[in-house]
């Protein structure tokens, strides 16, 4: 029954997500909603995490395998990209690539930067 | 005919979705190649299926709509890992929230820069704008600017494989050793397609992507409405 319950508290908290979805104007999907709750939950105590460790950890471990759905998609989309495929194939790899070279380099050089900060303050 | 006979069958798309990901895990573990990602093989091979056999895409998804609806759940669980690390993203404010902002700007410049070289169309260009984002708030933000939504979710699916692919070549090339740093690497480009490789690499990583999808998600609904008044 364990696992019933914890799948309810999660199914819960994505029903609430899914109204707040509705109800709020904002172009905030219901699993972001989902998430800040279950987080703020989670540090407040309401929800202790062996009450929901092991759903999420497998819902977790399975993920990838769920976007399959969406991922085979692509090909109601083969239309809307005729012609632009290069630029579009150029685009996406560049920025993809691009984008993930400036965000680690910033946090590493960031982070290094205060590592050093505190072991000069010493 | 052969659409006729699955038109009923929920388990045939639950079914063809879990067996093209075994053969994608079995290939990756057989041969070791980080392009070999099993979503993208899962994917290929789907896609292979229904255009050998021509099913439509809407007899696959029925059934897997059903695996599909556990992104919301799963994506709410990222709150796990993320509270188990709290105390990192207590320590390494500063270094997210400014990380993940030049990530976004990087993102806008890029596609800026490239669609001028190229004469990129520009509802083309609006509807890449926001796929950094998990798809909900990706195709908001397209629909409210005007742009093609399935060419938003393109974007968005290949941003997330490629950059789960691409991760670790550029973390070995650019010498990004701090897990949270390659944590916020995932997740800024590829959302939570990228999460679930960076939960692979570690529980930082994993925590620290997860963020980033949250924190990208608010940034890119404040930029992308900028750019495109400008544009």
């Amino acid at each position: 029954m364990k696992y019933i319950y914890q799948i309810g508290i999660i199914g819960g908290i994505s029903f609430i997500s899914e109204v707040l979805y509705v109800l709020l104007p904002l172009p905030v999907p219901a699993s972001v909603y989902g998430l800040m709750i279950l987080l703020a939950l989670l540090l407040t105590g309401v929800v202790k995490l062996k009450q929901v460790e092991e759903t999420a950890d497998w819902l977790l471990k399975i993920m990838p395998l769920l976007f399959i759905g969406p991922s085979v998609g692509l090909i109601t989309a083969a239309d809307a990209v005729k012609g632009q495929v290069i630029p579009l194939v150029v685009m996406c790899a560049l920025s993809t690539v691009g984008v993930m070279i400036v965000t680690s380099l910033t946090a590493q050089a960031m982070i290094r930067r205060k590592k050093e900060g505190r072991k000069n303050g010493k | 005919m052969v659409n006729e006979v699955l038109k009923d069958s929920v388990f045939f798309g639950v079914t063809v979705s879990i067996l093209a990901y075994y053969i994608g895990e079995k290939l990756r573990e057989r041969y070791r190649l980080p392009v070999l990602n099993p979503l993208l093989i899962a994917t290929i091979l789907v896609i292979g299926l229904l255009l050998v056999f021509h099913i439509d895409y809407e007899t696959y998804e029925q059934g897997a709509d059903f695996i599909t609806f556990l992104l919301t759940p799963a994506t709410i669980c990222l709150a796990v890992p993320l509270y188990r690390q709290i105390e990192v993203l207590k320590k390494n404010v500063a270094a997210i929230v400014v990380s993940i902002l030049s990530g976004c700007i990087a993102h806008v410049l890029i596609l800026l820069g490239i669609a001028a070289v190229f004469h990129v169309d520009q509802v083309l260009l609006i509807s890449f704008l926001p796929k950094s984002v998990t798809t909900p708030i990706a195709i908001g933000i397209c629909g409210e600017m005007g742009g093609i939504q399935s060419v938003t979710v393109v974007g968005v699916v290949a941003a997330g494989i490629l950059g789960s692919i691409a991760g670790p070549f550029i973390f070995r090339l650019c010498r990004i050793t701090e897990p949270v740093a390659q944590g916020l690497g995932f997740g800024t480009p590829s959302h939570a397609i990228g999460t679930s490789k960076a939960l692979e690499t570690g529980e930082i990583q994993g925590a620290m992507s997860s963020l980033a999808i949250v924190v990208t998600g608010i940034l890119t609904v404040i930029i992308v409405p900028i750019v495109v008044h400008f544009l």
